[in-house]
Protein backbone atom coordinates (compact mmCIF):
# COMPACT_ATOMS: atom_id res chain seq x y z
CA UNK A 1 0.00 0.00 0.00
CA UNK A 2 2.47 2.65 0.86
CA UNK A 3 4.87 1.64 -1.95
CA UNK A 4 2.16 2.20 -4.45
CA UNK A 5 1.72 5.42 -2.84
CA UNK A 6 5.20 6.73 -3.00
CA UNK A 7 5.61 5.48 -6.34
CA UNK A 8 2.68 6.94 -7.85
CA UNK A 9 3.92 10.26 -6.24
CA UNK A 10 7.56 9.80 -7.87
CA UNK A 11 6.45 9.23 -10.77
CA UNK A 12 3.62 12.11 -10.90
CA UNK A 13 6.36 14.66 -9.71
CA UNK A 14 8.70 13.35 -11.98
CA UNK A 15 6.34 13.58 -15.09
CA UNK A 16 5.69 17.46 -13.35
CA UNK A 17 8.68 17.77 -13.46
CA UNK A 18 9.97 17.03 -16.82
CA UNK A 19 6.53 18.90 -18.44
CA UNK A 20 6.71 22.48 -16.21
CA UNK A 21 8.43 24.84 -17.82
CA UNK A 22 8.95 26.70 -15.20
CA UNK A 23 12.81 25.76 -14.20
CA UNK A 24 12.16 26.30 -10.15
CA UNK A 25 8.65 24.48 -10.38
CA UNK A 26 10.73 21.86 -11.90
CA UNK A 27 13.31 22.13 -8.82
CA UNK A 28 10.92 21.97 -6.50
CA UNK A 29 8.89 18.97 -7.78
CA UNK A 30 12.66 16.84 -8.14
CA UNK A 31 12.20 17.58 -3.75
CA UNK A 32 8.81 15.26 -4.43
CA UNK A 33 10.87 12.43 -6.50
CA UNK A 34 13.81 12.45 -4.34
CA UNK A 35 11.54 12.07 -1.11
CA UNK A 36 8.97 9.57 -2.38
CA UNK A 37 12.34 7.32 -3.76
CA UNK A 38 14.08 7.53 -0.41
CA UNK A 39 10.79 5.87 0.85
CA UNK A 40 10.91 3.29 -1.56
CA UNK A 41 14.00 2.74 -0.46
CA UNK A 42 13.14 2.24 2.83
CA UNK A 43 10.32 -0.25 2.29
CA UNK A 44 13.30 -2.59 0.40
CA UNK A 45 15.43 -2.23 3.57
CA UNK A 46 17.80 -0.16 2.72
CA UNK A 47 17.38 2.06 5.50
CA UNK A 48 21.14 3.86 4.74
CA UNK A 49 21.16 4.36 1.21
CA UNK A 50 17.85 6.15 1.67
CA UNK A 51 19.27 8.72 4.47
CA UNK A 52 22.56 9.26 1.87
CA UNK A 53 19.59 9.86 -1.04
CA UNK A 54 18.25 12.94 1.49
CA UNK A 55 21.39 14.04 2.61
CA UNK A 56 23.43 14.03 -0.29
CA UNK A 57 20.79 14.87 -2.99
CA UNK A 58 17.91 16.77 -1.01
CA UNK A 59 20.88 18.63 1.16
CA UNK A 60 23.28 19.15 -1.36
CA UNK A 61 22.82 19.08 -5.09
CA UNK A 62 19.25 20.27 -4.73
CA UNK A 63 19.65 23.18 -2.91
CA UNK A 64 22.87 24.10 -5.38
CA UNK A 65 20.46 23.52 -8.01
CA UNK A 66 17.74 25.81 -6.96
CA UNK A 67 20.57 28.57 -5.86
CA UNK A 68 21.88 28.44 -9.21
CA UNK A 69 18.10 29.02 -10.61
CA UNK A 70 17.09 31.80 -8.31
CA UNK A 71 20.49 33.94 -8.89
CA UNK A 72 20.73 33.30 -12.42
CA UNK A 73 16.87 34.03 -13.25
CA UNK A 74 15.89 37.21 -14.95
CA UNK A 75 19.66 37.43 -16.54
CA UNK A 76 18.30 38.93 -19.50
CA UNK A 77 15.08 40.62 -17.99
CA UNK A 78 13.13 36.88 -18.55
CA UNK A 79 12.62 34.78 -15.96
CA UNK A 80 14.16 31.05 -16.81
CA UNK A 81 12.21 29.02 -18.44
CA UNK A 82 13.38 25.50 -20.25
CA UNK A 83 13.41 24.98 -24.28
CA UNK A 84 12.86 21.86 -26.07
CA UNK A 85 15.86 21.34 -27.54
CA UNK A 86 17.53 18.04 -29.02
CA UNK A 87 14.14 16.28 -29.71
CA UNK A 88 15.80 13.47 -31.62
CA UNK A 89 18.35 12.49 -29.68
CA UNK A 90 16.66 13.00 -26.43
CA UNK A 91 13.95 10.89 -27.54
CA UNK A 92 16.45 8.21 -28.89
CA UNK A 93 18.14 8.33 -25.52
CA UNK A 94 15.03 8.05 -23.69
CA UNK A 95 13.75 4.98 -26.14
CA UNK A 96 16.88 2.85 -25.56
CA UNK A 97 16.40 3.59 -21.87
CA UNK A 98 13.21 2.29 -22.13
CA UNK A 99 14.10 -0.91 -23.80
CA UNK A 100 16.54 -1.53 -21.15
CA UNK A 101 14.38 -1.03 -18.29
CA UNK A 102 12.02 -3.54 -19.81
CA UNK A 103 14.17 -5.94 -20.09
CA UNK A 104 15.66 -5.72 -17.11
CA UNK A 105 12.26 -5.57 -15.62
CA UNK A 106 11.87 -8.97 -17.47
CA UNK A 107 14.53 -10.41 -15.67
CA UNK A 108 13.22 -9.93 -12.66
CA UNK A 109 12.44 -13.41 -10.45
CA UNK A 110 8.57 -12.78 -9.09
CA UNK A 111 9.11 -15.79 -7.41
CA UNK A 112 11.43 -13.34 -4.51
CA UNK A 113 8.09 -11.23 -3.38
CA UNK A 114 7.16 -12.64 -0.91
CA UNK A 115 10.80 -11.64 0.84
CA UNK A 116 10.29 -8.44 -0.18
CA UNK A 117 6.92 -8.20 1.89
CA UNK A 118 8.18 -9.77 4.74
CA UNK A 119 8.93 -9.10 8.11
CA UNK A 120 12.50 -6.28 8.69
CA UNK A 121 13.59 -9.22 10.93
CA UNK A 122 13.24 -11.94 8.14
CA UNK A 123 15.80 -9.34 5.76
CA UNK A 124 17.77 -7.63 8.29
CA UNK A 125 17.74 -10.52 11.28
CA UNK A 126 19.72 -9.18 14.62
CA UNK A 127 21.16 -6.48 13.31
CA UNK A 128 18.72 -2.81 13.20
CA UNK A 129 20.28 -1.57 9.97
CA UNK A 130 22.32 -2.49 7.10
CA UNK A 131 24.73 0.57 8.29
CA UNK A 132 27.33 -2.91 9.71
CA UNK A 133 27.48 -4.27 6.59
CA UNK A 134 28.06 -1.62 4.05
CA UNK A 135 30.73 -0.62 6.00
CA UNK A 136 32.55 -3.41 6.30
CA UNK A 137 31.83 -4.23 2.55
CA UNK A 138 33.12 -0.92 1.75
CA UNK A 139 36.32 -1.23 3.83
CA UNK A 140 37.11 -5.23 2.27
CA UNK A 141 35.53 -5.92 -1.25
CA UNK A 142 34.67 -2.24 -2.18
CA UNK A 143 38.07 -0.82 -0.84
CA UNK A 144 39.27 0.32 -4.22
CA UNK A 145 36.37 1.89 -5.48
CA UNK A 146 35.74 3.41 -2.61
CA UNK A 147 39.36 5.27 -2.25
CA UNK A 148 39.22 6.04 -5.87
CA UNK A 149 35.61 7.49 -5.41
CA UNK A 150 36.97 10.16 -2.50
CA UNK A 151 40.12 10.70 -4.52
CA UNK A 152 38.01 11.73 -7.07
CA UNK A 153 35.62 13.61 -4.98
CA UNK A 154 39.15 15.54 -3.93
CA UNK A 155 40.07 16.52 -6.99
CA UNK A 156 37.21 17.96 -7.85
CA UNK A 157 37.30 20.36 -4.31
CA UNK A 158 40.43 21.15 -5.64
CA UNK A 159 39.28 22.52 -8.46
CA UNK A 160 36.54 24.17 -6.98
CA UNK A 161 38.76 25.78 -4.37
CA UNK A 162 41.13 27.10 -7.91
CA UNK A 163 37.97 27.99 -9.50
CA UNK A 164 37.28 30.36 -7.00
CA UNK A 165 40.58 32.08 -5.91
CA UNK A 166 41.60 35.40 -7.29
CA UNK A 167 43.97 35.06 -10.12
CA UNK A 168 47.03 37.52 -10.09
CA UNK A 169 46.31 40.03 -12.77
CA UNK A 170 49.72 39.68 -14.79
CA UNK B 1 0.76 3.03 18.37
CA UNK B 2 2.35 5.25 15.19
CA UNK B 3 -0.46 7.62 16.07
CA UNK B 4 0.27 7.74 19.70
CA UNK B 5 3.68 8.79 19.13
CA UNK B 6 2.66 11.31 16.91
CA UNK B 7 0.34 13.20 19.51
CA UNK B 8 2.98 12.97 22.33
CA UNK B 9 5.95 14.09 20.49
CA UNK B 10 3.53 16.76 18.93
CA UNK B 11 2.46 17.67 22.65
CA UNK B 12 5.85 17.92 24.03
CA UNK B 13 7.32 19.93 21.60
CA UNK B 14 4.88 22.47 21.83
CA UNK B 15 4.68 22.67 25.45
CA UNK B 16 8.54 22.84 25.34
CA UNK B 17 7.84 25.88 22.71
CA UNK B 18 5.75 27.62 25.25
CA UNK B 19 7.92 27.40 27.59
CA UNK B 20 10.88 28.61 25.75
CA UNK B 21 8.92 31.62 24.26
CA UNK B 22 7.59 32.77 27.63
CA UNK B 23 11.26 32.41 28.91
CA UNK B 24 12.43 34.64 26.29
CA UNK B 25 10.60 37.17 27.42
CA UNK B 26 11.55 36.72 30.74
CA UNK B 27 15.67 36.14 30.48
CA UNK B 28 15.73 38.94 27.60
CA UNK B 29 13.72 41.19 30.46
CA UNK B 30 16.23 39.78 33.42
CA UNK B 31 19.48 40.48 31.21
CA UNK B 32 17.92 44.12 30.40
CA UNK B 33 16.99 44.53 34.07
CA UNK B 34 13.17 45.43 33.03
CA UNK B 35 10.23 42.99 34.44
CA UNK B 36 8.86 41.48 31.17
CA UNK B 37 5.31 40.22 30.53
CA UNK B 38 3.31 40.31 34.36
CA UNK B 39 -0.15 41.21 33.70
CA UNK B 40 -1.66 38.06 31.76
CA UNK B 41 -1.75 35.07 34.39
CA UNK B 42 0.54 35.19 37.29
CA UNK B 43 3.79 36.48 36.34
CA UNK B 44 2.64 36.76 32.76
CA UNK B 45 2.95 33.17 32.24
CA UNK B 46 -0.44 33.28 29.45
CA UNK B 47 1.35 35.82 27.31
CA UNK B 48 2.58 33.23 24.76
CA UNK B 49 -0.50 31.37 24.92
CA UNK B 50 -2.32 34.92 24.21
CA UNK B 51 0.13 35.57 20.90
CA UNK B 52 -0.50 32.66 19.74
CA UNK B 53 -3.99 33.22 19.81
CA UNK B 54 -3.28 37.05 18.83
CA UNK B 55 -1.73 35.47 15.43
CA UNK B 56 -4.40 33.10 14.49
CA UNK B 57 -7.26 35.72 14.48
CA UNK B 58 -5.51 37.82 12.39
CA UNK B 59 -5.89 38.13 8.48
CA UNK B 60 -4.28 35.62 6.24
CA UNK B 61 -2.25 38.29 3.34
CA UNK B 62 -0.82 37.04 0.55
CA UNK B 63 1.07 39.36 -1.22
CA UNK B 64 -0.32 39.93 -4.98
CA UNK B 65 2.86 39.88 -6.65
CA UNK B 66 3.93 36.75 -4.22
CA UNK B 67 4.10 32.69 -5.83
CA UNK B 68 0.91 31.62 -4.09
CA UNK B 69 1.87 28.20 -4.26
CA UNK B 70 4.98 28.16 -3.09
CA UNK B 71 4.25 31.12 -0.45
CA UNK B 72 1.87 28.30 1.05
CA UNK B 73 3.30 25.30 0.79
CA UNK B 74 6.55 26.98 2.98
CA UNK B 75 5.89 27.22 6.80
CA UNK B 76 4.50 23.41 6.42
CA UNK B 77 7.63 22.56 4.59
CA UNK B 78 9.53 23.96 7.31
CA UNK B 79 8.05 22.84 9.92
CA UNK B 80 7.59 19.58 8.62
CA UNK B 81 11.04 19.15 8.40
CA UNK B 82 11.77 20.05 11.70
CA UNK B 83 8.74 18.53 13.55
CA UNK B 84 10.13 14.61 11.43
CA UNK B 85 13.45 15.09 13.70
CA UNK B 86 11.90 14.85 16.51
CA UNK B 87 10.86 11.50 15.85
CA UNK B 88 14.04 9.94 16.47
CA UNK B 89 14.50 11.50 19.68
CA UNK B 90 14.60 8.76 22.76
CA UNK B 91 12.71 10.40 25.77
CA UNK B 92 13.63 7.20 27.98
CA UNK B 93 15.07 4.13 28.06
CA UNK B 94 11.84 2.59 26.99
CA UNK B 95 10.48 5.48 25.39
CA UNK B 96 10.88 6.74 22.03
CA UNK B 97 9.06 7.32 18.75
CA UNK B 98 10.77 5.61 16.24
CA UNK B 99 13.71 3.87 17.60
CA UNK B 100 15.78 3.44 14.06
CA UNK B 101 19.21 1.96 13.77
CA UNK B 102 20.90 5.24 11.85
CA UNK B 103 18.80 7.78 13.69
CA UNK B 104 21.38 9.94 14.17
CA UNK B 105 22.35 10.34 10.36
CA UNK B 106 18.84 10.50 9.57
CA UNK B 107 18.40 13.38 11.63
CA UNK B 108 21.04 15.35 9.48
CA UNK B 109 19.34 14.58 6.74
CA UNK B 110 15.76 15.45 7.32
CA UNK B 111 17.32 18.88 9.14
CA UNK B 112 18.44 19.63 5.89
CA UNK B 113 14.90 19.92 4.19
CA UNK B 114 14.75 23.09 5.97
CA UNK B 115 17.07 24.66 3.51
CA UNK B 116 14.34 23.79 0.98
CA UNK B 117 11.63 25.41 2.88
CA UNK B 118 13.75 29.29 3.72
CA UNK B 119 14.55 29.00 -0.03
CA UNK B 120 10.78 28.70 -0.65
CA UNK B 121 9.56 31.25 1.45
CA UNK B 122 12.38 33.39 0.56
CA UNK B 123 11.69 33.04 -3.50
CA UNK B 124 7.51 32.99 -2.78
CA UNK B 125 7.42 35.96 -1.00
CA UNK B 126 8.80 38.02 -4.08
CA UNK B 127 10.43 40.86 -1.73
CA UNK B 128 13.93 41.46 -2.12
CA UNK B 129 14.54 41.73 2.02
CA UNK B 130 12.88 37.96 2.09
CA UNK B 131 15.11 36.99 -0.54
CA UNK B 132 18.24 38.39 0.67
CA UNK B 133 17.61 36.50 3.86
CA UNK B 134 17.01 33.70 2.35
CA UNK B 135 20.32 33.25 0.64
CA UNK B 136 22.01 34.35 3.56
CA UNK B 137 20.15 32.08 6.09
CA UNK B 138 21.32 29.29 3.45
CA UNK B 139 24.41 29.90 3.02
CA UNK B 140 25.07 29.67 6.76
CA UNK B 141 22.71 26.64 7.36
CA UNK B 142 24.78 25.00 4.59
CA UNK B 143 28.12 25.98 6.23
CA UNK B 144 27.75 25.59 9.73
CA UNK B 145 26.10 22.09 8.72
CA UNK B 146 29.94 21.12 7.90
CA UNK B 147 31.09 21.38 11.48
CA UNK B 148 28.10 19.80 13.58
CA UNK B 149 28.28 17.25 11.53
CA UNK B 150 32.34 16.69 12.51
CA UNK B 151 31.21 17.20 15.60
CA UNK B 152 28.65 14.38 15.93
CA UNK B 153 30.72 11.96 13.62
CA UNK B 154 33.11 12.32 16.30
CA UNK B 155 30.41 11.39 19.16
CA UNK B 156 29.43 8.21 16.56
CA UNK B 157 33.01 7.01 15.99
CA UNK B 158 33.21 6.87 19.93
CA UNK B 159 30.18 5.41 20.49
CA UNK B 160 29.91 2.88 17.45
CA UNK B 161 26.62 3.42 16.39
CA UNK B 162 23.72 5.88 14.92
CA UNK B 163 21.40 4.80 17.27
CA UNK B 164 20.50 7.47 19.48
CA UNK B 165 18.78 5.01 22.29
CA UNK B 166 22.02 2.79 22.06
CA UNK B 167 24.11 6.13 22.43
CA UNK B 168 22.26 6.95 25.62
CA UNK B 169 22.32 4.06 27.06
CA UNK B 170 25.82 4.33 27.03
CA UNK B 171 26.34 7.19 29.14
CA UNK B 172 24.71 5.70 32.17
CA UNK B 173 24.37 2.86 35.20
CA UNK B 174 22.02 0.68 32.88
CA UNK B 175 24.85 0.21 29.62
CA UNK B 176 24.64 -3.28 30.30
CA UNK B 177 20.76 -4.02 29.80
CA UNK B 178 21.11 -2.41 26.32
CA UNK B 179 20.77 -5.59 23.74
CA UNK B 180 24.83 -5.70 22.29
CA UNK B 181 26.51 -3.98 24.85
CA UNK B 182 25.97 -6.40 28.10
CA UNK B 183 29.69 -6.90 27.96
CA UNK B 184 31.05 -3.70 27.64
CA UNK B 185 32.08 -0.86 30.80
CA UNK B 186 32.52 2.24 31.00
CA UNK B 187 36.52 3.92 32.22
CA UNK B 188 37.11 7.01 34.10
CA UNK B 189 38.19 9.13 30.90
CA UNK B 190 37.57 6.30 28.86
CA UNK B 191 40.86 4.95 29.22
CA UNK B 192 41.08 1.50 30.61
CA UNK B 193 45.03 1.48 31.36
CA UNK B 194 43.67 3.90 34.56
CA UNK B 195 41.37 0.81 35.90
CA UNK B 196 38.85 2.88 37.18
CA UNK B 197 35.54 1.05 36.20
CA UNK B 198 32.72 3.85 36.19
CA UNK B 199 30.02 1.43 34.47
CA UNK B 200 28.34 1.08 38.19
CA UNK B 201 29.26 4.55 39.05
CA UNK B 202 27.16 6.19 36.23
CA UNK B 203 26.17 9.82 36.65
CA UNK B 204 28.14 12.61 35.05
CA UNK B 205 31.34 9.86 35.16
CA UNK B 206 29.50 8.34 31.96
CA UNK B 207 28.46 11.25 30.01
CA UNK B 208 30.63 11.60 26.77
CA UNK B 209 31.73 15.01 27.74
CA UNK B 210 33.11 13.70 30.69
CA UNK B 211 34.01 9.97 29.89
CA UNK B 212 35.67 11.09 26.73
CA UNK B 213 37.36 14.38 27.82
CA UNK B 214 38.00 15.32 23.82
CA UNK B 215 33.91 15.11 23.94
CA UNK B 216 33.89 18.83 25.44
CA UNK B 217 35.47 20.78 22.46
CA UNK B 218 33.06 18.88 19.91
CA UNK B 219 30.38 19.81 22.09
CA UNK B 220 31.32 23.55 22.23
CA UNK B 221 31.72 23.81 18.71
CA UNK B 222 28.13 21.56 17.91
CA UNK B 223 26.81 24.04 20.00
CA UNK B 224 27.94 27.14 18.46
CA UNK B 225 26.99 25.33 14.85
CA UNK B 226 23.70 24.37 16.12
CA UNK B 227 23.11 28.39 17.19
CA UNK B 228 23.94 29.40 13.71
CA UNK B 229 21.47 26.21 12.29
CA UNK B 230 18.45 27.83 13.93
CA UNK B 231 19.06 31.29 12.83
CA UNK B 232 19.64 32.42 16.48
CA UNK B 233 21.83 35.62 17.75
CA UNK B 234 24.66 36.03 17.69
CA UNK B 235 24.29 34.32 14.07
CA UNK B 236 20.96 35.69 12.84
CA UNK B 237 21.97 37.74 10.24
CA UNK B 238 19.04 36.33 7.92
CA UNK B 239 16.31 37.76 9.96
CA UNK B 240 18.67 41.23 10.93
CA UNK B 241 15.83 43.35 11.98
CA UNK B 242 18.18 46.66 11.48
CA UNK B 243 19.11 45.47 7.88
CA UNK B 244 17.00 43.02 6.38
CA UNK B 245 13.61 44.04 8.58
CA UNK B 246 12.52 40.07 9.01
CA UNK B 247 14.37 38.22 6.69
CA UNK B 248 12.82 35.43 4.72
CA UNK B 249 9.54 35.92 6.60
CA UNK B 250 9.06 39.33 6.11
CA UNK B 251 6.00 38.63 4.10
CA UNK B 252 4.45 36.51 6.33
CA UNK B 253 1.45 37.21 8.56
CA UNK B 254 -1.01 35.50 11.09
CA UNK B 255 -1.19 31.62 10.87
CA UNK B 256 1.73 31.17 8.62
CA UNK B 257 4.06 33.66 10.77
CA UNK B 258 2.91 31.38 13.95
CA UNK B 259 3.99 28.48 11.83
CA UNK B 260 7.16 29.90 10.83
CA UNK B 261 7.56 31.21 14.51
CA UNK B 262 6.50 27.78 16.07
CA UNK B 263 9.11 25.92 13.49
CA UNK B 264 12.10 28.32 14.68
CA UNK B 265 11.48 27.34 18.38
CA UNK B 266 10.96 23.86 17.90
CA UNK B 267 14.56 23.85 15.89
CA UNK B 268 16.12 25.49 18.73
CA UNK B 269 14.15 22.66 21.23
CA UNK B 270 15.60 19.82 18.88
CA UNK B 271 19.18 20.96 19.04
CA UNK B 272 19.43 21.29 22.00
CA UNK B 273 17.99 17.79 22.61
CA UNK B 274 20.49 16.31 20.26
CA UNK B 275 23.29 18.54 21.94
CA UNK B 276 22.05 16.32 25.66
CA UNK B 277 21.66 13.25 24.06
CA UNK B 278 25.27 13.15 22.28
CA UNK B 279 27.41 14.98 24.60
CA UNK B 280 25.55 15.41 28.38
CA UNK B 281 24.53 11.65 29.28
CA UNK B 282 20.86 11.59 27.28
CA UNK B 283 18.36 10.59 29.73
CA UNK B 284 20.83 9.42 32.41
CA UNK B 285 20.79 11.30 35.69
CA UNK B 286 23.65 13.43 36.41
CA UNK B 287 23.89 12.08 39.96
CA UNK B 288 26.80 9.07 40.37
CA UNK B 289 26.87 5.86 42.38
CA UNK B 290 28.95 6.91 45.78
CA UNK B 291 29.70 3.50 47.83
CA UNK B 292 26.58 2.91 49.63
CA UNK B 293 24.54 6.34 48.50
CA UNK B 294 23.40 4.72 45.64
CA UNK B 295 22.35 8.24 43.93
CA UNK B 296 22.58 7.15 40.09
CA UNK B 297 20.35 4.32 41.10
CA UNK B 298 17.43 6.07 42.66
CA UNK B 299 17.60 8.72 40.22
CA UNK B 300 17.41 6.30 37.67
CA UNK B 301 13.90 4.05 38.10
CA UNK B 302 13.69 0.43 37.23
CA UNK B 303 12.99 -0.29 33.05
CA UNK B 304 10.04 -1.26 32.39
CA UNK B 305 8.08 0.70 35.14
CA UNK B 306 6.85 4.17 35.28
CA UNK B 307 9.97 5.24 37.68
CA UNK B 308 12.34 5.04 34.57
CA UNK B 309 9.86 6.81 32.03
CA UNK B 310 9.45 9.66 34.68
CA UNK B 311 13.44 10.08 35.69
CA UNK B 312 14.13 9.74 31.90
CA UNK B 313 12.10 12.26 31.02
CA UNK B 314 12.31 14.73 34.00
CA UNK B 315 16.37 14.57 33.22
CA UNK B 316 16.26 14.82 29.41
CA UNK B 317 14.12 17.72 29.36
CA UNK B 318 15.72 19.48 32.75
CA UNK B 319 19.21 19.10 31.08
CA UNK B 320 17.53 20.71 27.49
CA UNK B 321 15.94 23.83 29.21
CA UNK B 322 19.45 24.59 30.97
CA UNK B 323 20.86 24.46 26.95
CA UNK B 324 18.24 26.72 26.01
CA UNK B 325 18.72 29.18 28.50
CA UNK B 326 22.12 29.21 27.34
CA UNK B 327 21.07 30.26 24.13
CA UNK B 328 18.84 32.98 24.86
CA UNK B 329 21.60 33.94 27.18
CA UNK B 330 24.23 34.29 23.70
CA UNK B 331 21.00 35.86 22.24
CA UNK B 332 20.81 39.19 24.90
CA UNK B 333 24.87 39.47 25.63
CA UNK B 334 26.39 39.27 22.17
CA UNK B 335 26.10 41.68 19.07
CA UNK B 336 25.33 40.22 15.50
CA UNK B 337 27.79 38.90 13.49
CA UNK B 338 29.08 40.40 10.44
CA UNK B 339 28.75 37.77 7.22
CA UNK B 340 32.19 37.70 6.73
CA UNK B 341 33.38 37.13 10.24
CA UNK B 342 30.11 34.15 10.02
CA UNK B 343 32.12 32.56 7.48
CA UNK B 344 35.92 32.75 8.79
CA UNK B 345 34.25 31.31 12.46
CA UNK B 346 32.79 28.48 10.52
CA UNK B 347 35.57 27.40 7.58
CA UNK B 348 38.94 28.77 9.36
CA UNK B 349 38.08 27.83 13.52
CA UNK B 350 35.04 25.66 13.59
CA UNK B 351 35.80 23.43 10.30
CA UNK B 352 39.85 22.59 11.53
CA UNK B 353 38.86 22.04 15.23
CA UNK B 354 36.04 19.96 14.68
CA UNK B 355 38.84 17.87 12.33
CA UNK B 356 41.28 17.84 15.17
CA UNK B 357 38.58 16.31 17.07
CA UNK B 358 37.20 13.45 14.57
CA UNK B 359 40.75 12.15 14.69
CA UNK B 360 41.56 12.79 18.35
CA UNK B 361 38.26 10.56 18.96
CA UNK B 362 39.17 7.74 16.64
CA UNK B 363 42.51 7.64 18.81
CA UNK B 364 40.58 7.67 21.60
CA UNK B 365 38.42 4.94 21.05
CA UNK B 366 41.55 2.97 20.44
CA UNK B 367 42.06 3.26 24.71
CA UNK B 368 38.91 2.21 25.29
Amino acid sequence: MLFYIFALLAILSAAYLVLTRNLLYAGFSLLVTLLSVAGIYVLLFADFVAVVQLMVYVGGVLVLILFGIMLSSRVHDKSVLSESVNKGWGISIALLLLVGLVYSIGQTSFNTLPWLQGNADDVLGLQKSTVQSIGIKLMTDFVLPFEVASLLLLIALMGAAYIATDKPKV
Amino acid sequence: MALLAFVLTLMLMLLLVIVVVYAERKVAAFMQDRLGPTEAGPEGTLQPMLDVLKLLQKEDIIPTAADKKLFAIAPILIFAAVFAGFAVVPLSPTLVPAGIGIGVFYLLAIISLDVIGLLMAGWGSNNKYAMLGAMRSVAQIVSYEIPAGLAILAVVMVCQSLDFQEISYQQGVLMNQFLGLERESNWLFGIEALGINTTYIGGVTTWNIFRVPIMFVAFIIYFIASLAECNRAPFDIPEAESELVAGFHVEYSGFRFAVFFLAEYAMMVLVCLVAVILFLGSWNTALPNLGPLRLADWTTGTIGSWTAILWGGFWLISKTLVLLFVQLWARWTYPRLRVDQLMYLCWKVLTPIALGVVLLAGIWRLLM
